[in-house]
């Protein structure tokens, strides 16, 4: 049956992950994109959960830069933010390096992909969090209040869970843009799967195969991930009545 | 000194005094100088129309409001107030919430918690009780609020009124030295309102300390030893609940008690 199909298309054979296929190149691409979207979207889950407090209770000064960074991040093209954070950041830390006194360094790629792409996931998931923690009855901040919560405490075991039920369908469709925002990572020659498949195809001519191969994989990323999303919102929606957890 | 003879007397501890409390929301002054005391195993019913500052002189007690001046002192401490008002000392303000037990007209019971885990929550993560025995009291103090079979439910499916026996039960659960009650009744259909009253009336024949703010007339009458009438921020009339409800002196509190029946 394979075999018919390779016969029909040659060109699946180039798929193959033993050379001549370039499918472990491909397969390589996809595990640098998924550890960059993982790291990036776990840094601005915690630039978010900063930022959204440091919003609603900071004082005016964390307030107005936090409104600088998230409108600036937001305003941006983000192929524009990457070319301008990749370059000018791993410039500036090796300006600074040389000035102490140490050599310059090699940045490692999936280092400053995670950087460049977490500081832009982190304006939208602070955006994200903060009207999920409007969005929090106020009564049940006042019990925790009433009854000697410590601020912290509060944030931590009342406030955190239950916004989360309000701020996943959001972040799970920031998880879907930061796997997606790997691909723009190519331009800075960062191996992921988008430059692994462009690479791919021009060597071998066969751009339809490469780019549909790539296309089935990011859709997978995003099959994969709509599953996971469904349950962390059917656990974060535990106690609501008829809250069946979104699609 | 005079008034520490007179306690000892009476056998009477003070567990709450408010002295000449005064709370402004911006311009408009809510309070204009109550004062409240409540012994040990009093219980002081707070009524009045809408809008005469009843809830914000409870909710000042605990300081979810905190007073524009006055003073406030729970268990013989006084609560240090910086010269803007603001209390001075968070672990003090903290400290005196542990020992006082709200309960609201919303019941807000947290939404992502059983009613078991509403209960311990405060007990295990705030006051460092060993968990299995903080279970233990919870479950006790469910089975005296009637809810003992509810110990798993998510507090929204249960009826307003088991909301508010859970929510009266998470109060309890901290060993409060008083119970604040901010309209326990008022958010409830008619045919709940009675359940919630019986665990009050309970609490209330157990010799509790406690504060309640009420539209319920003839319970106030029936469990209160106090009774205390705001109109506009005043105390128009305070005494025993059989002279304010039997022989109201004041023309105002007549008026009142006529339109509330």
């Amino acid at each position: 049956m394979l075999e018919t199909l390779v016969d029909a298309f040659p060109t699946l054979a180039l798929l193959a992950y033993e050379p001549p296929g370039w499918g472990a190149n491909l397969l390589r691409g996809l595990v640098n994109s998924i550890q960059i979207a993982l790291g990036a979207y776990a840094v601005g889950l915690i630039i978010g959960t900063a930022g959204a407090f440091g919003k609603l209770n900071g004082g005016p000064v964390t307030r107005d830069l936090l409104a600088i960074y998230t409108t600036v991040v937001r305003a941006v093209p983000e192929l524009v933010l990457i070319l301008i954070l990749y370059f000018a950041v791993t410039d500036l830390v090796n300006q600074g390096m040389v000035a102490m006194g140490y050599a310059r360094v090699q940045i490692s790629g999936v280092a400053a992909g995670i950087a460049v792409l977490g500081v832009v996931q982190g304006a939208y998931s602070t955006e994200v969090i903060r009207g999920a923690i409007l969005a929090v009855p106020a009564g049940q901040l006042e019990a925790a209040r009433a009854m000697g919560m410590p601020p912290l405490k509060t944030a931590w075991r009342i406030t955190l869970p239950l916004m989360l039920s309000n701020a996943i369908p959001g972040l799970a469709n920031l998880w879907l843009i930061a796997t997606k925002d790997t691909a723009l990572l190519a331009i800075v020659g960062f191996a992921e799967l988008t430059l692994q498949t462009r690479q791919a195809a021009s060597s071998t001519k066969a751009f339809l195969t490469f780019f549909l191969a790539a296309g089935v994989l990011y859709l997978l990323i995003t099959l994969v991930s709509g599953v996971i999303f469904g349950r962390i919102e059917k656990w974060a929606r535990r106690g609501q009545r008829g809250s069946g957890a979104g699609s | 000194m005079t008034a520490l003879a007179k306690n000892t007397d009476t056998a009477q501890t003070e567990a709450i005094r408010i002295e000449g409390l005064h709370k402004s929301f911006g311009k408009l002054e809510v309070l204009k100088g109550v004062n409240l005391t409540a012994h040990q195993g009093d219980v002081v019913a707070i009524i009045g129309g809408s809008g005469s500052g009843k809830s914000t002189m409870l909710r000042c007690i605990n300081f979810l409001e905190t007073p524009t001046s006055g003073r406030i002192v729970i268990g013989g401490q006084e609560v240090v107030l910086r010269p803007d008002g603001q209390p001075a000392n968070r672990k003090q303000i903290e400290h005196l919430r542990q020992s006082l037990g709200m309960v609201f007209q919303q019941f807000n019971l947290w939404s992502h918690k059983t009613v078991l885990e509403n209960l311990i929550e405060v007990p295990v993560h705030v006051l460092g009780i060993p968990k299995a025995q903080a279970i233990e009291t919870a479950r006790a103090l469910l089975a005296r609020v009637g809810l003992a079979e509810k110990a798993d439910v998510y507090p929204a499916f249960m009826s307003g009124g088991q909301q508010q026996r859970a929510a009266i039960a998470r109060a309890l659960a901290i060993e409060p030295r008083a119970m604040l009650f901010d309209e326990p009744t008022s958010a409830l259909d008619p045919e709940l309102v009675g359940e919630v009253l019986g665990v009050i009336r309970d609490l209330a024949a157990e010799g509790r300390t406690m504060i309640l703010v009420t539209h319920e007339m003839k319970f106030a009458r029936e469990v209160a030893s106090h009774v205390i009438y705001l109109h506009n921020g005043v105390i128009e009339e305070e005494g025993p609940p059989e002279a304010l409800f039997g022989n109201p002196k004041s023309e105002r509190l007549q008026q009142f008690l006529k339109t509330v029946g």
